[in-house]
């Protein structure tokens, strides 16, 4: 059933399309993971509609494509973890438990959002799940996430931290400054590549030398594994193992999963016309490498749900969307008076 | 109790102070395991509170800085010593993108409660990379709190009240005040947001506005002028350069109603440009019997030559002849 494809084949669309080995993980633990990659798709999508039809005015980044990734990885995550995000993190925060209200409040400007409606779509922190913060500078919460590192070594508690980055990311310096220090130090640390192979348009072939960036990890000594980014259970797997070895020997891991976001680098278009190598007919290759229709595929296939069951939990999901969409609408705006807040911390 | 200290064991003084009270106060930056070169503000800190508190580095000021950030933000209160303000350019992003403005980015939930110590070392044809204090750049933040004590008493406990306010604090010493000797008492904690310019000499013809190493210079400077005048200039020393409480500094001004701005930086959208205007904006301009005198660096880099530098640092002599200059022009 599983072709015996190679690491290399990764970064070949046509390849890793088949169905995968569910078992040995239970039902229960497949229909959690499955409703959450649902839930993330369905409000990418909700997200790109809502911008198309400028209901949300801000730039929107969409991880669309890339759920898998946080999904399989949060399973393996305790609240007392510390998670650093980028751009692209409405995945990682609802991975984590986020409710999506007040993603949907925060993009629309409403008090009640993530970030009290100062952030939008870029600006997202929850630290009831161990969210600590989102920012659009590439690269820019890489070292923080070493820094969480620092703090929870010198408490001595078994918390980990992680930083969220792309492949455009490992192009800055301070991705490279910041693998050398969590490795001299010993932090706790799990440096996770979402390697969706382009930097906003630009491919990675034509921005480094090789499309693996976990060559990185191997010059600092870091352990890494290279996963199939599209793949859950992979995700879950390899993260479970990584995790568990930092919290035990207090080393930083690194996790580079290849995926490819459906949609552009930002908002709703699907950007086959902008840049380099991003054409109709590679997309289309690589959507038949959609981690929800792989899931779902192999659910169906190894008589784990049936087709009707996975589509009502779709549906309902969709109707919940909706419905939260509806209900923010109707939230407060920010106070305009509120302009000045903040810039110095108030809550003494 | 009272005690000799100099600039340098005051900001000692501070650390030990820190590290003893706060389990959570840790210090990172290069050469923390042998730090000549900072005199002897950091000496034994290590061998005190041991190698987890008392961080060295790799040469990586911006991540370096980044994670002290990002410790911040889960509960730890980190100084961040960078030795030379120069190389501290490395780390403006995690300055400037991410500390200044993670309170308003997120709707004021969270606070990077972080130091960064950065230093002066400038002078002995050390040239244009090894000399520069760019506390304006900082200042121009919204977001960030920026400290530059003049004292030996400010030095340590303008440290603690950087390391325990809430907001990211940039404090800048300076290596040409480190043998400063003064006698001062317990350390007193003091609320950050509450410090304001304080008057170190009391006058009434002119005042004279500066911080840190300059508000030396503009005070030896005084003492160098004639019995005549020497009572005739208020000083000012600003402490904290940003944010700026300014009503001190203008009732001076409405009484003796000519200013003077002394600073250790570039004059083009600087320190003294920045005060300058404040003030006008905040008294009537005609009341003033002469123009504001913006005394800041020539503008252009560093020299590296002895004989350019002498033309280019400010000193005592060339301030004295400045203040004379002024008094004789209005009297």
């Amino acid at each position: 059933m599983i072709k015996n494809n190679t690491t290399e084949d990764l970064l070949d669309p046509n390849k890793y399309q088949d169905n995968y080995e569910i078992s040995p993980f239970s039902k229960e633990v497949c229909e959690s993971l499955f409703r959450k990659l649902v839930l993330i798709r369905e409000t990418e999508i909700k997200i790109a509609n809502e911008r198309k039809l400028n209901n949300i005015k801000g730039p929107v980044h969409l991880s669309a494509g890339q759920e898998a990734v946080s999904v399989g990885i949060s399973e393996n995550v305790k609240n007392s973890d510390y998670i650093f995000g980028n751009h692209r993190s409405h995945a990682h925060i609802l991975s984590l438990g986020s409710p999506v209200d007040k993603l949907f409040a925060e993009l629309i400007g409403r008090s009640t959002g993530l970030s009290k409606g100062y952030g939008g779509s870029m600006h997202l922190v929850d630290m009831d799940v161990g969210f600590m913060g989102s920012v659009p500078i590439v690269a820019g919460t890489v070292s923080m996430a070493v820094g969480a590192g620092f703090a929870i070594s010198q408490r001595k508690s078994d918390s980990i931290s992680i930083a969220y980055l792309g492949d455009g990311a490992v192009e800055e310096g301070v991705f490279h400054e910041s693998l050398n220090l969590a490795k001299v130090n010993n932090l706790p640390v799990l440096f996770v590549v979402e390697n969706n192979l382009f930097s906003s348009h630009m491919d990675i072939d034509k921005r480094q030398p090789s499309s693996f960036t976990s060559r990185f990890a191997k010059s600092n000594l870091i352990e890494y594994k290279i996963v199939d980014g599209n793949n859950v259970l992979d995700v879950l797997r390899c993260s479970k193992e990584l995790i568990k070895n930092i919290r035990e020997t207090k080393e930083p891991k690194f996790i580079e999963a290849i995926t490819y976001r459906m949609f552009g680098h930002v908002d709703w278009r699907e950007d086959i016309d902008v840049g380099t190598n991003r054409c109709e007919e590679s997309l289309r290759k690589w959507k038949l490498r959609c981690p929800i229709k792989r899931f779902q595929n192999s659910l169906i296939e190894q008589n784990f749900f049936s087709e009707s069951e996975l589509d009502s939990i779709k549906l309902e999901i969709i109707n919940a969307l909706d419905y939260s969409w509806q209900k923010v609408t109707n939230d407060p705006l920010v106070d305009k008076k509120s302009l000045l807040n903040n810039v110095y911390f108030e809550n003494k | 109790m009272k005690k000799n200290l100099t600039y340098s064991e005051a900001i000692l003084e501070g650390f030990k102070y820190l590290l003893d009270n706060y389990p959570e106060v840790f210090v990172i930056g290069q050469g923390l395991w042998s730090p000549w070169y900072v005199g002897n503000s950091m000496k034994d800190l290590d061998k005190l509170y041991g190698k987890e508190r008392i961080i060295d580095t790799p040469v990586s000021e911006n991540a370096v800085t980044g994670a002290a950030v990002g410790a911040s933000l889960c509960g730890s209160k980190p100084i961040v010593v960078h030795p030379r303000m120069d190389f501290l350019l490395y780390a403006m992003d995690p300055i400037i993108n991410q500390a200044a403005k993670w309170s308003y980015m997120f709707g004021g939930q969270s606070n990077p409660q972080l130091t960064v110590r950065s230093i002066v070392n400038r002078g002995g044809e050390q040239g244009a990379q090894h000399s520069q204090l760019l506390h304006s750049l900082f200042a121009h933040i919204p977001g960030l709190r920026v400290v530059m004590p003049f004292s030996v008493k400010d030095a340590r406990d303008l440290l603690i009240s950087s390391v325990l306010c809430k907001d990211p604090v940039i404090y800048i010493d300076d290596r040409w005040l480190y043998d400063q000797v003064d006698t001062i008492s317990d350390v007193e904690i003091k609320d950050l947001e509450d410090q304001s310019p304080k008057k170190i000499i009391d006058g009434n013809e002119i005042t004279i506005i500066a911080s840190g190493f300059s508000t030396k210079l503009a005070k030896n400077a005084i003492d160098k002028l004639s019995i005549k005048n020497k009572n005739s200039i208020e000083l000012f020393d600003l402490r904290v350069i940003s944010p700026i409480k300014y009503d001190s500094i203008v009732k001076s001004i409405l009484k003796t109603k000519r200013f003077m701005v002394v600073d250790g930086g570039w004059k083009t959208c600087g320190l003294a440009s920045e005060i300058i205007s404040s003030i006008v904006e905040r008294i009537d301009p005609s009341s003033l019997l002469s123009k504001p005198v913006n005394v800041s660096l020539k503008e252009c880099p560093a020299p590296s030559s002895g004989l350019l530098e002498e033309n280019y640092y400010l000193s005592e002599n060339n301030l004295v002849d400045l203040i004379n200059r002024e008094l004789e022009n209005n009297n």
